[in-house]
C-alpha cells in the first residue's frame, strides 16, 4: 500500500504539473480538492483518465468520484480493492 | 493613418531582452540549430496555480505581456491582440501523440484545451480580467503584423484608445525537428537557428508621457520579385511622404536563405548609403521573429544607438527617426514596417 501511495503521488504531481510539491509535501490524509492541494475540476477529469490507463478503473458515477478523489490514502484503498491491471 | 504611439516594448527572446538596461549586450552567438528563449522567472509574472497548465509560449506570453503594461503604467487595455504563427505546438505535439500512443483512448483535456492558437491572449485577458476585444492573428510570417495592423486601425477609427499587441511562438519538441529536416533538404537552407519568443507592446491613440517612438506606417503584401521590391519600398515610403534617403536605419529579416537576395537588392541599391541591420542571427528564425525586429527598431529610437552586433555596414548616423523594418519568409508574407520618433 506505501508502494501505491507513492506512485499516485508521483502520478498526481507528473500529471497535474505542480512543479512545486514533491512526494514529502503531500500526506497521505491531504484533502485533494478544496483547501488541500487546491485541485479543481479539470484535474478531477485527469485523475479519472489515469485511473482508467493506469488501474483499469473506469469511475462512471460522479458522486462515487467525490467520495474516492477525497486524499491519496482513500484513493490508494479504492485502487486496491478495484483494480482490474 | 493617424500615429500609433508606442508606450513600452517587450522582448523574451533567446537573448537577455527582458531586462531593461540591456540593449543587446553580451548576445549570445548559436552553434547549433535551435536559439532557445531565454526564460525569466515566471513566479515573479504568475502564480504557481495560474502557471502550472502553461505551455512555453503561454507563460512567456502572459509575463511579456504584463511587463509591457506595468513599463506603460496601463492596468487595462481596451483591447489585446495578439500574432502567433504556430500557436501552443508543445500542447499539440502533446495532445496528438496521446492520441496515437493510447490508440485514441485515455484522452485527457489540459493539453488540447491550450493547444488552439488563441490561448496566449485569452490567458492575458483572463490574467488581467480584460473583457475588451480580444482577436489572435494567424498568418504565418506576416501573424505579427497583421495583429499591428488591426491595432492601427481599431486606435485610427478611435474604437480603442490603449492596445497590447504582441507576437509568440514556442519551439516545441517534435515538429521542430521535422522542419529542420526539411529545411536542410533545400539548397539554399535558412543558415540562422530557429527560435523562439515572446514580444508585447503597448499602443495608445494619444501620446502620452512615456510614448516613445510611433509606428508609422506598416505594409503587409504576399509576393515580391527582386525586381519589383525596390518599387514597393518606394511606393510604401511615399505613402508615408518619405523617400529612401529619409531612412535613418533598415532593418533586415535576412536568414541565410536564397531569398536573402530580396534584401540584397535593396543593400545594393535604394539603401547602399543607410545603416543595414540584421537580426535573425540573434533571437533565430520563427513565424513572429519580426516582432524582435520591431523591438529593436523601437529601441533604436528610444536609445539614439545601435548595437554592433546589428550591423551589416559600417554606416552610422547622427541621430535615428526614421526605421525601417522589412522581413519576409521564402519570399512570401512581405512585411514593411515604419517606426518614428514622436
Amino acid at each position: 500500500m506505501d508502494a501505491l501511495k507513492k506512485e499516485l503521488k508521483e502520478s498526481i504531481i507528473e500529471q497535474l504539473n505542480l512543479e512545486d510539491f514533491s512526494v514529502d509535501d503531500i500526506a497521505d490524509d491531504d484533502a485533494l480538492f478544496g483547501d488541500g492541494l487546491g485541485l479543481d475540476s479539470i484535474d478531477a477529469l485527469e485523475l479519472i483518465v489515469m485511473l482508467d490507463k493506469d488501474y483499469g478503473i473506469k469511475l462512471t458515477d460522479p458522486n462515487e468520484g467525490k467520495a474516492v478523489f477525497v486524499s491519496v490514502e482513500v484513493l490508494a484503498k479504492y485502487i486496491t480493492d478495484n483494480r482490474t491491471k | 493613418m493617424k500615429p500609433c504611439y508606442i508606450n513600452s516594448a517587450v522582448s523574451i527572446s533567446a537573448q537577455d531582452t527582458l531586462n531593461d538596461s540591456n540593449f543587446l549586450e553580451n548576445t549570445i552567438s548559436f552553434e547549433g540549430k535551435l536559439a532557445e528563449a531565454i526564460h525569466p522567472n515566471y513566479k515573479k509574472f504568475l502564480s504557481p496555480i495560474a502557471s502550472r497548465r502553461m505551455a512555453t509560449a503561454v507563460k512567456m506570453g502572459v509575463a511579456a505581456a504584463k511587463k509591457a503594461l506595468e513599463l506603460a503604467k496601463l492596468e487595462m487595455p481596451d483591447a489585446i491582440i495578439t500574432g502567433t504563427g504556430i500557436g501552443c505546438i508543445e500542447d499539440s505535439e502533446k495532445f496528438l501523440n496521446a492520441i496515437l500512443d493510447n490508440d485514441e483512448e485515455f484522452l485527457t483535456p489540459t493539453s488540447f484545451i491550450q493547444s488552439t492558437h488563441n490561448t496566449v491572449g485569452a490567458q492575458i485577458a483572463l490574467t488581467l480580467k480584460c473583457k475588451g476585444y480580444n482577436v489572435t492573428y494567424v498568418q504565418g510570417a506576416a501573424s505579427f503584423e497583421s495583429a499591428v495592423i488591426d491595432a492601427q486601425l481599431m486606435l485610427h477609427e478611435n474604437e480603442a484608445n490603449t492596445i497590447l499587441v504582441g507576437g509568440t511562438d514556442e519551439l516545441g519538441k517534435f515538429l521542430i525537428n521535422d522542419i529542420i529536416f526539411a529545411e536542410e533538404a533545400e539548397e539554399h537552407p535558412i543558415q540562422t537557428p530557429f527560435g523562439e519568443g515572446a514580444h508585447f507592446f503597448s499602443l495608445s491613440s494619444y501620446k502620452q508621457t512615456n510614448s516613445f517612438c510611433a509606428l508609422k506606417g506598416l505594409k503587409i503584401f504576399n509576393k515580391a520579385r527582386t525586381d519589383t521590391i525596390e518599387t514597393k519600398i518606394k511606393a510604401f515610403l511615399k505613402e508615408n511622404y518619405l523617400v529612401p534617403e529619409d531612412i535613418d536605419a533598415v532593418i533586415l529579416g535576412k536568414n541565410g536563405d536564397a531569398f536573402d537576395v530580396l534584401y540584397q537588392t535593396l543593400q545594393d541599391s535604394i539603401f547602399r548609403d543607410t545603416p543595414q541591420l540584421h537580426y535573425k542571427h540573434l533571437c533565430g528564425e520563427f513565424f513572429t521573429a519580426s516582432a524582435f525586429g520591431f523591438w529593436i527598431a523601437t529601441n533604436i529610437i528610444k536609445q539614439q544607438q545601435i548595437p554592433d552586433v546589428l550591423t551589416l555596414n559600417s554606416i552610422a548616423k547622427s541621430s535615428y527617426k526614421n526605421v525601417l523594418l522589412y522581413n519576409q519568409l521564402k519570399g512570401q508574407q512581405h512585411s514593411f514596417t515604419l517606426v518614428t520618433s514622436c
